[in-house]
Order: C-alpha cells, then structure tokens, then sequence
C-alpha cells in the first residue's frame, strides 16, 4: 500500500491502495465515483473510459501509480449540472437504453470533440469504435455526436 | 369510454385497509409528526391510493413500477400508462422502482416481452381509480356532481373554470371509497400515451449516479469473487489458499460446493489476489466440449424422427421433382449472452432475514431460490431492485443470487460477490446452442417449389448453469 494524492474532478484526493491498482477501482471503491464502469477489465470494451489531461482513456488499465500530477475527469466531474453538450445532446436524442456503458461512450465523444470539433462521420467511427453497447444503441450515439458539435459552435 | 373491472382487486386494496386499519394514510404517526417538525410537507402527507401511485399535497406524483429495468424501457412505459388515466402533468411525475412484492404486484418480472399487454389494464384502472377518487374529493367540496367535473393536466375542473390541483384534493380523496367500476379512456384521446417520452433515468445514466447492481456499496460490505470450474464437468478435487489468505485485504477464501470464493475488502485485492488461487479439479462425467456438440448435431439431424412442427403442402413431391436441392446447414455454439454489467448480486444473511440486492429479471425466482437454499420462508427474503446493465434473459436465472446468499451465510457479513468478464464468458448460463438444416427445392427455372427446415439444440430449459451442464438433455425440434 502506498498514498497517491490524484487530481479527481477538480480536487485533489489522498487515496492509499496497493501502485497497481487500477484507476477504476480507485474511483469506485475508494472514492465512490461509480459512474466509471467495470465493463472487461482489459481496455476491450469502452465501459471505464475516463479524461486523463482531456485525453479519453480505459481505467481498468492504468495503475494508479502512473497517473502522477496528471488531471482526472470522470463521468461526475465532466459538467456541474450534467449540461455538458455531449450529455446535452445525449438527453435530446434519448440515447441509453440500459445505460451502464453510456459514461463511457460520453467521454470518448466529449474527448473527441474538444480535439475535433466538427469530425466526419469517418472521425466519429473511429474515435467511438473502442466503445461497445451490447443493447446497439449505435446509431443514436453517432446522431448525439453530431448534435453534440452543433452544440459546441 | 370503456369500462373495465376485471383487474384484480388486490391491487387497488389501500394499505391503510390492507393493515387491517381501515385508513387510508399508509404513513405511520409518528413518522409523519416528526416529517412535520422538519418540514418535509411532502413526506408528511403523501397519500397512497394504491400499489402504483401515491400524492403529496405538493402536487409530487409519485408513480412505483415494479418490473425490473433492464434498458426496455418499462420504468418509463408503466407509469406513462398509470400517468395517462391518471390525468397527470408527466413533469410533476416522479417514478420509483419499486422493491419486490408479491403481495402488491402480479408478473413482476422482465422476460418474454409481457410486461405491457400483462399490466395494462391493472395499470390503466390504477391511474383511473386515483382519477376518480379526486373527482369525488372535488365534487363533495364543491358540492356538485361528479359527472359534471373533468380532469386535465394535475387538475379537477370545475364547469365554471374554477380549478383544484390534485395535490390539494389528496388527502380528502384518499379517505373515499375506492370505486371498483372506474371508466378508462378511450385510447383516442390518449395525451401521453403514443407520445415520444425520454427514458425517466436519463439524467442520472448521463451523470454518473449510482443505479446498477454493481454501483451497490455499503459500509461494512465486503467483496467476493468465485472461482469456478474451467469447463463443464468438471469439479473441485482441492484448493490451495495459503498464499491468497496472506495477501492485502484479504479476510477470508471460503469453499462451497464447485465454488472457491476469494472474500476481501475491495475489488482489486480480491482480483488480484485470485491470481495466487491453486485449485485442480478432476472429472465429473464426460466433460462437453464443441466437438461433442458437432457429433451429437449431426446424429440427431440425420435421424429420421422428428417433431413436425408444420406441413404445407406435398413437400416430398416437391423434392422428387426439383431440378436442383440445396442443403445448408447453420449452427451456433454456447455463447455468453454477455450483458455489459458483468454478474453481480449484494447478499445480507442475518438472523432474521436476508436482504437481496441487485440486478435480476425475476426477483421472486430469486426470493424464492434463496429461501429454498437457506430454508427459510421466501416472506423473510426482501428483494430490492437495481438497474441491469443488460440481461438478456441471464439475468433470468438465479445462479448467481443464490451463490452470493449462500456466501454471505458462510461468511455471516455483507458481501457483494463480482463476476469478472472471464467468468460470464467461461461459465454460468449460455444462449443454447443449435443447428439448423435448411433444404430448398427448386424447378429448372430456379423457383422455390419445396422448403424445408429442421433444427436441433439443447433444451433451452438446460442451457442454464444448473450443476455447470453435466447432463444437457439434448432435443429435436
């Protein structure tokens, strides 16, 4: 065990776990910021996807002792009121059905539109393509994104 | 307008009468006065008119749904329908998901796409009823009749505009009779109902509030993760925990029937720690394997017998005269119906009762597994229901309910047991596996003139984990 101070959200939080501890089950069980998912445990499926420094990437599979200085957004932090455009956008369209790996599709499309913010269908594909929905809630989550950049103009 | 009174009575039953009391505020006394003092009016209050639906004189509606969410969209439809005869304002509705209870609720689970065509009616004469009871309310205080008063929108409308919400008729309305012969809605004058209506999770699955199973967290729970067999049958021969019980946060490894628990204070530890887990296993009748499905797929489809299901026509004529057969076959193997939320389920054992909580499509199955495990009453089970991340007729089963109660009582604690991915896909309940002979008959003009399908699986009855597949029955079909 050892004490990392981690940036979360905007504060700083002491947490003591054992160097490989991934960053998901920091949030989840030590800081109870569960709206980052378990989804596969190996960066396979989208579910745990979190902002490290406005970059979209797996917290299943970055121990929390590489994370240093670098600045954490989770699902929780990544607007005050929820009104982010993406979840704007994820609102209008409706987008969930079960839900459980929307946080994740959120970020990556909240990651890819503050880097590129009117992106081809092409850009979006690949961009959300690391991000399963086992219920198929694709085709909503493309039309989310696309309302999500007119939102950011 | 249609009349309907054939939904059970039970469920239009005021708890208050229910009690044996014949109040109908179902709210205790004391918990009330003391709401009073801190002001919560609401709590105060709220009246229950039936299972579905309760008023606070603050004009909150709150609307229970019992089936479990699964992503089907049943936590908004049910209570759209209750809201519908209702008369309601949608925007004042607040929707609960209500725990287990047999005695309120019929069909309360999720699985053969029934939960609408099986609850509509009782759903529709639940809002109609409280619709009515508040036009009674209206109607004594205006001391006028009832027909003469409608509804639109959270209001009684008096024929002169005059207006009453139906927050400020709650409470006398709950202390009238509950009509038994209510008059529904004609469906064309349906004002919620046929409208596009936002899933009523939306804004928490958006930001990240804890719903599902797996989001379930409570001081003093601890954490499990079970080892199972490698393949289908096979069973535990011994274990070696020497190295996993010293490991950080760990409390215990417990064995129980096929299943070796890793129990600890987190997540990772647990999953960590079941890396050093030595367990081998030994033979327990013939281990199934694909090449065993491929042989027994073969030999069944190349039997004679067969269950005929349907027969149009002289099909063998067809075949005799066909200038060209094609045959084609198509399977697929056991698959892990792979819900995005991995299994889970929280377990409280205690001395008088066991709490349940988590993510299941058939939570009465679940009481009623764990009561039969534990030998108990199923009335000393509760069930209380979380989101499901998917399930796919998995989560019908009650395997991994079962395990995390048996569990708990070894262990006497709270515990959470945590499927791993590998787990869903290694074990547990699969799709049923099947493979199906297609064969077409056609003249020399290439015209379909005969068809035939014939398929064969495992039951999917015995597609489930029941003793990890040691004896699938195998069936023609």
């Amino acid at each position: 065990m050892a004490t990392y101070s981690i940036h979360v959200n905007g504060e700083t939080k002491k947490v003591d776990v054992a160097a490989d501890t991934p960053l998901l089950w920091v949030l989840r069980d030590t800081l109870g910021l569960v709206g980052t998912k378990y989804g596969c445990g190996i960066a396979q499926c989208g579910a745990c996807t979190v902002h490290l420094n406005g970059t979209a990437v797996r917290s299943c599979a970055l121990p929390i002792s590489a994370i240093g200085t670098s600045k954490i957004t989770t699902i929780e932090g990544l607007s005050k009121e929820g009104d982010h455009p993406v979840q704007q956008a994820w609102q209008e369209v409706d987008v969930p059905q079960c839900g459980y790996c929307q946080a994740g599709q959120i970020m990556s499309a909240a990651a890819l539109l503050s880097k590129t913010p009117n992106p081809s269908e092409e850009q979006i594909a690949t961009a959300m393509n690391g991000n399963i929905c086992r219920c198929g809630t694709y085709h909503r989550i493309k039309e989310a994104v696309v309302l999500a950049s007119t939102k950011m103009k | 307008m249609e009349t309907l009174t054939k939904t059970s009575r039970r469920d239009f039953l005021k708890l208050g009468i229910a009690a044996g009391g014949g109040l109908v505020l179902s709210f205790n006394l004391s918990d009330s006065l003391a709401a009073i003092v801190k002001g919560n009016k609401s709590l105060a209050a709220t009246v229950d008119f039936n299972s579905y639906l309760s008023i606070s004189p603050d004009d909150v509606i709150t609307i229970f749904s019992p089936n479990p969410e699964l992503g089907q969209n049943i936590k908004t439809s049910f209570p759209m329908i209750v809201a519908e005869e209702l008369d309601a304002d949608w925007k004042k509705v607040k929707v609960v998901q209500a725990a287990l209870d047999v005695k309120k609720y019929d069909r309360q689970l999720t699985g053969g796409s029934g939960a609408v065509p099986h609850s509509w009616e009782r759903l529709r004469k639940a809002g109609a009823t409280a619709r009515q009871m508040l036009v009674d309310a209206a109607a004594k205080r205006w001391n006028v009749a009832a027909s003469t008063l409608s509804t639109n929108n959270g209001f009684v409308i008096h024929t002169n505009g005059t207006k009453l919400s139906y927050g400020e008729l709650a409470t006398e309305a709950g202390s009238l009779p509950v009509p038994t012969d209510v008059k529904l809605k004609n469906p064309k004058d349906f004002k919620l109902i046929g409208t596009a209506v936002a899933n009523v999770d939306n804004k928490e699955m958006i930001t990240g509030k804890p719903l599902y199973g797996l989001d379930f967290y409570r001081e003093g729970m601890l954490h499990a993760m079970i080892q199972r067999p490698a393949s289908f049958g096979m069973k535990l021969k011994s274990v070696d925990a020497t190295a996993v019980k010293s490991m950080p946060g760990i409390v215990d490894v417990v064995t129980f029937k096929n299943n070796v628990a890793i129990v600890g204070k987190s997540t990772w530890e647990i999953m960590k720690a079941r890396k050093a887990l030595k367990v081998a296993y030994e033979k327990d009748g013939n281990i199934e394997s694909t090449s065993d499905h491929d042989r027994i797929f073969k030999e069944l489809l190349d039997k004679p017998e067969a269950t005929v299901r349907r027969k149009d026509g002289d099909v063998e004529a067809a075949f005799k005269n066909a200038a060209t057969v094609i045959k084609r076959e198509y399977q697929c193997p056991f698959l892990s119906h792979a819900p995005m939320e991995p299994m889970n389920f929280f377990a409280h054992v205690k001395a008088d009762g066991v709490e349940l909580v988590g993510p299941t499509q058939t939570p009465d199955r679940a009481r009623n597994a764990t009561a039969t495990l534990l030998g108990i009453a199923p009335e000393k089970v509760t069930v209380e229901l979380t989101r499901l991340g998917g399930g796919f007729g998995r989560r019908l089963q009650a395997d991994y309910v079962v395990e995390a109660a048996e569990l708990s009582k070894l262990i006497n604690a709270p515990v959470k047991v945590t499927w791993s991915r590998e787990d869903d896909m290694m074990g547990g309940s699969y799709r049923p596996a099947v493979r199906y002979r297609f064969e077409a008959a056609l003249d020399s003009k290439g015209i379909l003139i005969g068809y035939k399908l014939r398929g064969v699986g495992v039951n999917a009855g015995n597609s489930t984990r029941e003793d990890n597949f040691l004896q699938v029955r195998w069936k023609i079909y």
